[in-house]
Formats: structure tokens, sequence, C-alpha cells
């Protein structure tokens, strides 16, 4: 699988927690994702989601997605159209939700790549090319159970497909 | 195979999943008990019903609480809670309604789980129990609604990091210090994807109450849960609390840990975490002059019996000074009647607090004490981040209960042991 997005930034890189990826405010009263999405990062970026095209890819630092278990943080981000989650390392909850829902998170450094950088994800060779600065980098593989989830397309339909847990 | 011996992690999850399991293996795994609240179950019924799915697994498995935004503050919220109590009638499930207290006070409070068991919650502060030597850990929306169909879950079986505190806490630092520091110390990723085991000769002389205050928070430096093992005081605290028969689990003495972090409380401060991370902690020796426009006293941390007292011990025929508010918002109805019956209410209120609905109260800003902007906030919850309590332009400070009645009397953050 190949995926091709410029990568969106955040004012802060490590510990972006659930609460900045999808405020309180919103996850208690609104049920529609798509009307979550539009406020995905606000109190920390609020123009974040305005600047989205398709297919970008949200790069962070470390601890990404720390704090609650809401599922609709990594809903909020899935729903904004954006194409996966690229941050040095992820909190549990937050990377499990992300699978269950069909998002993908990646482990990798992130160090080298800034705002509105040409990427190119290739899963199979196991590398990001960073295009607009000619340069490449290594992903962690997925773990198994991860890679299950993610091609059945989450957890709902994995559960759907195999009439109960086929990891 | 390997001969060594098992963490309580190990042991916990072997038990369920019918097999030996080690650090790192993946498994599925019988369910005890699970839980979710009205901030994540709307979201659990949907996958539910996505899934196909027409009845749960087995209904006296399951409770869900309202606890997050209760009573419901909007029509958004109460939509979310209509679609609950719909499907808690509908399939059978224990619903505990809004006033009835916090989930992570009501699961251990009400008897659902005991020693030995292994829970998921769709909150992150599941690991609460693993005070009471239960695996419990948070799991999202989608996770819950798969464990409701089906009784099961699967796991990756954690490595453990072993915690012990050395020596005696001191006069007015309490277990709120204790985890604080050790968050500070290790860091908001210090133990992720790690199981803690958290032992000591102070943790022996703490109340079951001020137990689960350490294991709430085990979820602030990554941890999937904060274990201790059942002596005999948690045994007995059981006892009082369930009619089910607990399975007490000891770690080896051969287990393998990945570290040991020792923490040494002879000399510890009562310890605040400043904002806008739980890991930005300092003693309290260091934190200068902080005016604070609110306290609040509550939440699964701690909004517990003895909380209440201990604040109550320290405000009493004393005035939250003029100008600065103090919330009160016990974990349980259990609690506030407790609360009511002994005068501490009577004591707080005096002092000037007010007190609102059994349940999560501000703490995750969709009501009940919204701060203004630029506001300082001393609490006793368990996150800080930036508008956390609702207002990105509010700071929160996080402390002990005795922390709390403090700086409410003087207006700033303020050290407790001087009030004892």
């Amino acid at each position: 699988m190949i995926l091709n997005g410029k990568a969106r930034t955040l004012p802060q890189a490590d510990d972006i927690n659930t609460d900045y990826i999808i405020s309180g405010r919103y996850k208690f009263k609104i049920q529609d994702p798509h009307e979550l999405a539009t406020h995905v990062m606000e109190d920390l970026d609020p123009k974040f989601f305005s600047r989205l095209e398709k297919g970008d890819f949200l790069v962070a630092g470390s601890n990404f997605g720390c704090g609650s278990s809401r599922e609709q943080a990594p809903m909020a981000i899935k729903y904004a159209n954006i194409g996966a989650v690229l941050a040095k390392s992820f909190a549990r909850i937050f990377y499990r939700n992300c699978f269950n829902l069909g998002l993908l998170a990646i482990e990798c450094d992130t160090d080298g790549i800034s705002e509105g950088d040409k990427l190119e994800v290739d899963l199979d060779q196991g590398l990001i090319r960073n295009i607009t600065k000619g340069a490449e980098i290594k992903i962690a593989p997925l773990p198994k159970t991860m890679q299950t989830l993610l091609a059945d397309g989450g957890l709902v339909e994995h559960f759907k497909k195999h009439h109960g847990f086929g990891i | 195979m390997n001969q060594r011996g098992s963490t309580i992690a190990e042991k916990i999850l072997s038990n369920h999943a019918g097999k030996q399991a080690r650090a790192g293996d993946i498994v599925i795994a019988q369910l005890d008990f699970m839980i979710g609240q009205d901030g994540t179950s709307g979201v659990a019924i949907d996958s539910f019903r996505k899934m196909n799915a027409t009845k749960v697994a087995d209904p006296n498995k399951i409770a869900i609480i309202i606890d997050h935004s209760s009573p419901s503050p909007n029509e958004g919220v109460s939509a979310i809670h209509k679609k609950i109590r719909d499907f808690c009638v509908e399939q059978g499930i224990k619903l505990y309604d809004i006033g009835c207290g916090v989930c992570h006070q009501l699961t251990p409070e009400q008897g659902h789980v005991v020693p030995g068991d292994l829970v998921i919650g769709a909150d992150s502060h599941t690991c609460t129990y693993g005070a009471i030597n239960v695996f419990s850990t948070g799991i999202g929306s989608t996770d819950l609604a798969a464990g409701m169909i089906s009784g099961q879950l699967w796991f990756k079986v954690p490595e453990t990091m072993k915690i012990v505190y050395q020596g005696e806490l001191p006069k007015g630092v309490y277990s709120k210090d204790m985890i604080l520091k050790l968050i500070g110390d290790i860091g908001a990723d210090g133990a992720t994807y790690l199981a803690l085991e958290i032992s000591g000769e102070a943790i022996n002389n703490l109340s079951v109450d001020a137990r689960f205050t350490i294991s709430n928070m085990a979820i602030e430096c990554g941890a999937k849960v904060g274990l201790m093992a059942a002596d005999a005081k948690a045994l007995e605290w059981v006892k009082q609390h369930s009619t089910k028969a607990p399975h007490p689990v000891t770690p080896d003495k051969d287990a393998v840990y990945l570290k040991t972090v020792e923490i040494d409380l002879t000399k510890l401060e009562p310890q605040i975490a400043k904002p806008h991370t739980v890991d930005n902690v300092v003693p309290v020796s260091q934190i200068g002059e902080v005016p604070v426009q609110q306290g609040f006293i509550g939440t699964c941390t701690n909004g517990r019996l003895e909380d209440f007292q201990i604040a109550a011990k320290i405000l009493k025929g004393k005035k939250v000074k003029e100008g600065v508010r103090l919330i009160l918002a016990p974990a349980s109805k259990d609690i506030l009647l407790d609360l009511i019956n002994d005068g501490t209410y009577q004591t707080l209120l005096e002092a000037g607090a007010v007190a609102v609905t059994p349940g999560c109260g501000p703490c995750v800003g969709t009501h009940n004490g919204v701060p203004s902007n630029g506001e300082n906030v001393i609490s006793t919850a368990n996150r800080n981040f930036k508008g956390r309590m609702g207002n990105v332009n509010s700071f929160i400070y996080l402390g002990s209960p005795a922390t709390v009645a403090a700086s409410v009397i003087e207006g700033k953050i303020a050290d407790p042991r001087k009030y004892l």
C-alpha cells in the first residue's frame, strides 16, 4: 500500500493528548463524526481543520494520543480525511483505537518532517519518502494483530468477518 | 520454555486466557466485568449495532454509568443519555444513572470486581481497581462493544515495571503526592504499554481508598494497569463491598521485571503538577506565588470519604478566601450520605464550599465549574491538560485534597502541613 499526502504538524510535537485532539466540550454532545471532525485539534490550532486536504498526514512527536480512552479522538482524525498519523510513539489506548477504526498509525522518526512536506508512505517497503526533502525514513513494522485489523477495515468489520476475534 | 516466575499481570491474563501467558504474547481472554460511561458508551452502542449484534453475552457482567456530564447540561448530552438508558433496558444491563457517582468508585464500591478479576472499561482511568488486585484497563468504545458481544477481548501481555515506595509517608503528605512524584520522575510516557506492580511498606500502611488514588493515575505515565497485591486490608475491604469470591494473585519471587523504580518517601513534600501536563511536577516549596480562583475536591482520584475528611479537618472553623470558589463532588452517593452523616459536609459548606452532584463534576469541562480566562484552578483531579476543564485559557494545578483545602484558605497554592 502506498499513500501520498502532505505533512500537517501542530504547534506542539510531544504529548498531544486526546483532549487536544477532540475537546470534551464536543465529544460529550456531538454524535455525528463529520461534525466532530470539524473541531479536530481546535484547542491547539483553531485553523488546523481548515488547512487539511484529503489524505494529509498528521505528523507529531512522542506519546501521541495520551490521556483519555475516547474513541472520538481517532474518529475525528479519520473523518477529517487524514490518511495516517505519523509519530515517534503512541499512547496505548489511542494506538489500539486507531486500528479498531481502520485508521493507520505509524511509528517512525518524525524529526525531519516539516509542515507541508510532500510524503509518500510505502507500507510494503516499510519506509516513508519525503519528496520535498529528498529523504527516506524507516517505519517500525506494524504488529501482526494491527495488520489484521487494518486489512479487515477495523474491528467492526473484523468481528463481522470472523464472527468474533480472528486474531 | 523458560521456567521463570510470573508477574501479577502475567498470572491474571494467563488465568483468563486458559494458557500460560508471557509478556509480549497476544491472548484472547475471558472478561469478568466491563463498564462504559456516558462519554464513551454512545459510540460503543453504535459499534454494537454495526457489528449486527442483538444481544450482549452476559448482561450481569456489564454496567454503564452516567457520570461525566450528569445531570445533562444540554440537549446533545441528553440524547446520548437517552440512548444509553434505552440500551440498558433493552439488554438488561445495570445502569447507574445521574447522581449515583463516578464509574471508578461505583465499580469496586458496589462489589462488581474482586481480586484476580480481569476487567475492561471504556474510560482510561479503569486502571483504578489495580489497587484491589484487579487487572483492569481502559479501552475504546469499539473494544467495549466487542467485549459486550463476546465476553472476551484480546490483550498484549504487558511487561511489568516494579514500583517500590521506601520509608514512611511524612505528615501532611498523601497517596496523591506519592503518585504525582512517580509520574514527575518517570514522565507522561514513562510506563507506556507496561503494567505497574506497586508495593512497599508505605502502600501497606495506606487505606484502600488511598491506594485507589495511586492506581487511578497509572495511566498518567502511560501504564496499562497499576497493580497491587491484595493484603488482609484489601481483602477485608472487598468482603465488605462484594459477595463475589476473590482470587488474589501474588507475583512469583523469580518474576521478571523490565525495571524497578524505588521512591524514598521519608523527605517527600506535598507535590503539585503544574499546567499543562501531569508530569510537570514540583514540590510545594518550589511552586512560588500562584494565586487560585477555584479549588475542586472530587473525581475518581480523590473524591472519597477520607479525602473530604482531610479537607474538613483543615477547613474547620476557617473560611474559603473571598474571591475564591471551592467546588465539591463526592465520587458516589454512598460517600455523599456518609459525608452528611458524619458532619463533614456541614463543616465544608460552612467554610464556604459549594457541592455538586456525585459524579465527575467539573473535571471533564462540560459543566459544574468551567474556569474563566486567565484563572488558576487547584484540583484533586488526575489531569491538568489545557482546556480540560472547558476553557483553554485557564490553568489547572493538581494536588492532594489537603493541598486544595490549604490553598483555598490562602487564595494561593499553599503547603497544607502548617494546618495539621
